[in-house]
């Protein structure tokens, strides 16, 4: 009897992996239409030809960055549906699926073969840097063009089939360092960066190289971690012993307001300048904008701008999902746009192989010419790296003012 | 005189990690778990009062007053009804890992509900104190008010559990129950009530240390408990888990290290430097500054 | 000939796994394999071999390690490094294969360190300073800077710029950017090897004298004392063997995710609380169970990917009510009553 147990459990045991394993390919499987479905009535219901594009977007909508992903994510939808109301791209509709990612490369590359099984043509993602550059690998093995609108570590595009919206780290850093001498903003300058995060630790790495040749001291440099971002009392007060009279944060909006709340209540008034991460600090729910008054930043976003384009783009993503976009929507929302630009371009029809649509759109983002949310002119070298102008604006009274 | 402010800045953030600590060694002292859902019951009290200060005109004191009093009792049943349907299926468990792992999946699940509910992106907290604080030495050395509240606040608090435990019938109760599960019943305790008491408690302190939390640093997003509560964690340990006041004296040392490494070490390393002198106090006294060492039998 | 039931209860461990293994590449070669089932390959054998890991430390040793991932880190950066730096001079199975010796090498030797102090503790005390571990190599790592060039090696605990590379130099580790474009040499072949080779190490290590010695430990530690078993060169024995297999699951980490930085969600407590989630639902002691939970687990969420936002959501309310079907004392009892043997037949 005993022995007919084991005998029992081991088939049980070995039917159960098996079962499981079938029942995840099944699963993954008949997934897939589910999704088709779900999203062919959410943007494809003008459509009456029977092929689409297909266009997918990794961000994480979990977890400590989920603000970034869902951003990036909700504008890229926000896009879509857009063009498919205006009649799609040469003539044909897009189908548009977004992936949890948790900030997590590995999770992301999951979330791009889940994609991929899906039937994506075009990747619109991943938001964040690591993740990026871990899925660039496989979309460079698929030969899958991969246009990612906010990774912006240097190795994100690397590969020659991986072009971004946003700016890269290191421009972002010489870019501040140069603005903060060439107009006599400081000459002592403090530094508060994460030192737990590629975007920030890449920016302040090249505006440390670019401060030190153009005669910019920097007489304190301190550092925080993901894990230890709630007290900044000690980064503030060592700056303000050092006499900083201007303190550079290339940091995320989200800590960026702790430490502005921080500085007043400690009473310290130095000139705080941001870049592109600071872009979303006017937005943050129930912020005491008063505090963020004489803060200065790089950004190619301002959600209070007054030509059309921003207006309506804000207008509609308010509508649909309840926030102000910040930057991160805004280039998931460019992305989406160049993609259209530069699709018709070269006449891609969906109908191409991945590699052929690659190809094309390789061959016609060089070319283009892209107006958008984050700069009227954009174009792109076959690095895949943008050329654009950042703007300075400083905020005044709780909006943002051209600094010029 | 830079040195004391970095000084008061160690003793608020510490006091803070002292408040949940406080919570953490309870409900390990009496229950015997290590509750990882703490930190997060912190956050819902901090949800709990901006929701409620936002939807009857925050600012006002009796606004301010009523949003923390909700907030406390919320999160009390909050406390009650989790150790009820997760937690005490399990006492008794062939292994006590089993309720640690459950705890955990309480906080993927607070964590997660609270993403579907706020969404992700972070929200600026009112401070429930207004005070400004106090200024010496011509605005040298500045107090400022949530710092005092804070540090007031946690001594009131160990104060009170210390008179409950030790002066009330249900404190000795709890005692008993620490003490000796079986031995209590059979003295005429009844353990699920007494446990359920200690949850309620230790909750209710949690949603005290979330509004204290978000007054001092006003921000808040659905992770907001999870590395103070950690921390709290830790500070809880270094004490002795399960005293009382050890849980206050170690949250203020854990404070005071976190604050003076970052200012006189490093501020990147200030995480390791923080670990390590646990490691290094544990090395020295293994069961923590206050802990008692339990002689083991055969 | 007799085999007796250890024996034959190993074998049918290797036995799932093999068969497991030749499943996939019958599914694979027939096209019934999705990309996203084969991106999921390779993690669930690493994930399988650190549960594994984790299990001989938690449930043959019986010390409740909460900083597991800080050994799969240092398994991963060391070997990594390696790769990196030899990426041109060797080729590409003789550097894997010495990948391996190194980063199973460098965990062991922080196995033993660390355990040095930590296994003077009990209980919590113990779990608590190894969280505090994981989380000091995951702090220090994110300030490591080292770099070389044609002077040699630079190396920096403060940031890139005081490595005072020369032009033609090359940072190797970048502080919180880690270590980019490790070579992908890892594949699901390679994580069967090292599960079947974790698998053996450990199965025979509770086989043998040492495995009863290091359970006698775990289940009366002076009882174990007053027989003359010597009790820290055991516990430090099955601590560092525990170590070593968490580094093999990081080499295999980090050459699959050519992207390698220290942050909390890869290495982090919560990580290393994932792998004792994985541990605790296959049955605390139990193998065999921790290789098919480890499975189920990283499985799940991914299959969950159809619900969208409330995927994290069902998730956790799986995992509480798993644990408690599985654990309550109640439970168990209605389960006995209801199934009778049955119940039995189906816990593996």
């Amino acid at each position: 009897m005993k022995k007919f147990n084991k005998v029992v459990s081991a088939v049980m045991a070995s039917a159960m992996v098996v079962s499981m394993l079938a029942g995840c390919t099944d699963a993954a499987s008949t997934d897939t239409p589910d999704a088709k479905t779900d999203t062919a009535q959410q943007t494809n219901n003008s459509s009456d030809s029977g092929a689409t594009f297909k266009i997918g977007a990794i961000g994480p909508l979990t977890g400590g960055a989920a603000a970034y992903g869902n951003a990036v994510c909700n504008a890229a939808e926000l896009a879509v549906d857009e063009i498919n109301a205006a009649g799609g791209i040469n003539g044909y509709q897009i189908e548009y699926n977004k992936e949890d990612d948790e900030h997590n490369a590995e999770k992301s590359v999951n979330a791009y073969n889940t994609l991929k099984d899906w039937g994506m043509q075009i990747l619109v993602g991943p938001t964040t840097s690591t993740p990026s550059i871990a899925v660039s690998e496989y979309t460079k093995a698929d030969n899958m063009f991969q246009l990612t609108p906010s990774g912006s570590a240097v190795d994100c595009v690397k590969y020659d089939n991986v072009f971004r919206v946003c700016f890269s780290d290191p421009n972002q850093g010489i870019a501040s360092a140069q603005y903060i001498a060439d107009k006599k903003l400081a000459t002592k300058v403090g530094v508060i960066y994460d030192s737990s995060d590629v975007y920030s630790n890449g920016i302040y790495q090249k505006f440390a190289e670019e401060a030190k040749s153009k005669n910019l001291e920097i007489v304190s440099a301190e550092a925080f971690t993901q894990d230890n971002n709630t007290d900044f009392s000690v980064q503030l007060q060592k700056a303000k012993d050092a006499g900083a009279d201007l303190v550079f944060l290339p940091i995320y909006y989200k800590d960026a307001s702790l430490i502005l709340t921080q500085a007043n209540t400690m009473g310290y008034t130095p000139t705080f300048f941001g870049v592109d991460g600071m872009d979303g600090i006017l937005t943050v729910d129930n912020f005491d904008t008063k505090l963020a008054e004489g803060v200065m930043l790089l950004t190619p976003f301002a959600a209070d701008a007054t030509d059309d384009l921003t207006v309506n783009f804000v207008k509609n993503y308010q509508d649909k999902y309840g926030e102000v976009p910040n930057q991160f929507a805004a280039d998931a929302y460019d992305a989406v746009y160049i993609l259209k630009q530069a699709l018709e371009a070269k006449n891609v029809t969906p109908d191409m192989s991945i590699s052929d649509i690659c190809e094309a759109v390789k061959g016609a983002m060089v070319e283009i010419e892209a107006a958008g949310l984050t700069s009227s002119k954009m174009t792109w070298d076959a690095s895949g790296e943008p050329n654009k102008e950042p703007k300075a604006v400083v905020i005044k009274e709780g909006a943002y003012v051209s600094a010029e | 005189m830079s040195f004391l402010t970095y000084l008061i800045n160690g003793l608020s953030l510490g006091s803070i990690y002292a408040i949940i600590a406080l919570g953490y060694t309870m409900v390990y002292g009496i229950a015997k778990m290590l509750n990882f859902a703490h930190g997060d019951f912190i956050m819902v009290g901090c949800y709990i009062i901006f929701s409620v200060s936002g939807a009857i005109g925050g600012g006002s004191t009796m606004g301010v007053i009523l949003s923390v009093i909700l907030s406390v009792v919320l999160c009390s049943l909050l406390g009650i009804t989790t150790e009820f349907i997760a937690y005490r299926p399990l006492r008794g468990a062939a292994s006590p890992l089993a309720v640690l792992i459950t705890a955990i999946g309480v906080s993927y699940l607070l964590e997660n509900v609270a993403l579907l509910i706020f969404g992700a992106d972070v929200k600026s907290f009112s401070s429930v104190i207004t005070w400004q604080g106090l200024s010496f030495a011509d605005g040298q050395l500045r107090i400022q008010g949530v710092t005092i509240v804070t540090i007031v606040v946690s001594l009131v608090i160990l104060i009170c559990l210390q008179l409950f435990i030790n002066k009330t019938k249900q404190g000795q109760a709890m005692l008993a129950v620490a003490e000796d599960k079986g031995a209590a019943t059979l003295m005429g305790i009844n353990v699920n009530k007494t446990i359920m008491l200690t949850f309620a408690i230790g909750s209710a302190l949690a949603a005290v240390a979330g509004a204290l939390l978000c007054s001092a640093y006003p921000n808040l997003s659905p992770y907001v408990g999870a590395m103070p509560g950690i921390k709290a964690f830790v500070a809880a340990v270094l004490g002795g888990i399960g005293s009382i006041p050890g849980a206050m004296i170690g949250g203020l040392v854990l404070g005071i290290v976190e604050i003076l490494s970052k200012t006189y070490i490093s501020s990147q390393l200030s995480d390791a430097i923080v670990f390590g002198i646990l490691v290094i106090v544990l090395i020295v006294k293994p069961t923590g500054i206050l802990g008692k060492v339990i002689q083991e039998k055969v | 000939m007799r085999i007796d039931k250890k024996t034959k209860d190993n074998l049918i461990t290797y036995g799932i796994v093999v068969a497991a293994f030749l499943l996939i590449q019958v599914l694979a070669s027939t096209g019934h394999l999705s990309s996203h089932m084969k991106g999921l390959l390779v993690p669930m054998t690493y994930y399988a071999i650190i549960a594994v890991a984790l299990n001989l430390c938690v449930g043959i040793l019986g010390e409740l390690s909460i900083g597991h991932c800080g050994f799969m880190c240092i398994g991963a950066f060391t070997s990594a490094f390696f790769s990196k730096l030899t990426e041109e001079t060797l080729p590409g199975g003789l550097r894997f294969f010495l990948a391996f010796v190194i980063g199973i090498g460098f965990a062991a030797l922080f196995g033993f360190l660390i355990g040095i102090p930590v296994l003077r503790l009990k209980g919590d005390y113990l779990a608590i300073v190894t969280l505090a571990f994981g989380e000091i190599i995951k702090n220090v790592l994110n300030a490591f800077y080292i770099g070389y060039d044609s002077k040699g090696f630079h190396f920096s605990m403060k940031s890139q710029m005081d490595l005072g590379l020369e032009p033609d130099g090359d940072t190797v580790i970048n502080g919180a950017m880690g270590i980019m474009g490790t070579p992908h040499d890892a594949g699901f072949t390679v994580g069967i090897i090292v599960l079947l080779i974790s698998l053996m190490v450990v199965l025979n290590l509770i086989n043998s004298r040492d495995g009863r010695a290091i359970m006698a430990i775990r289940d009366n530690y002076i009882a174990a004392e007053a027989s003359g078993i010597n009790v820290t060169r055991y516990k430090m024995m099955a601590f560092t063997i525990s170590a070593a297999i968490a580094g093999a699951a990081g080499v295999i980490y980090s050459h699959n995710i050519t992207t390698l930085t220290a942050s909390s969600q890869y290495f982090g407590y919560n990580a290393s609380i994932m792998i004792l989630v994985y541990v605790v639902l296959g049955g605390i002691g139990n193998i065999r169970g921790s290789v098919i939970a480890a499975c189920i687990l990283y499985l799940l969420p991914e299959l969950l990917r159809g619900l969208n936002k409330y995927r994290m959501l069902i998730y956790s309310i799986v995992l509480i009510v798993m644990m408690i079907v599985n654990w309550s004392p109640k439970v168990i009892e209605w389960r006995k009553r209801t199934f009778g043997n049955l119940g039995i037949k189906k816990k593996i």
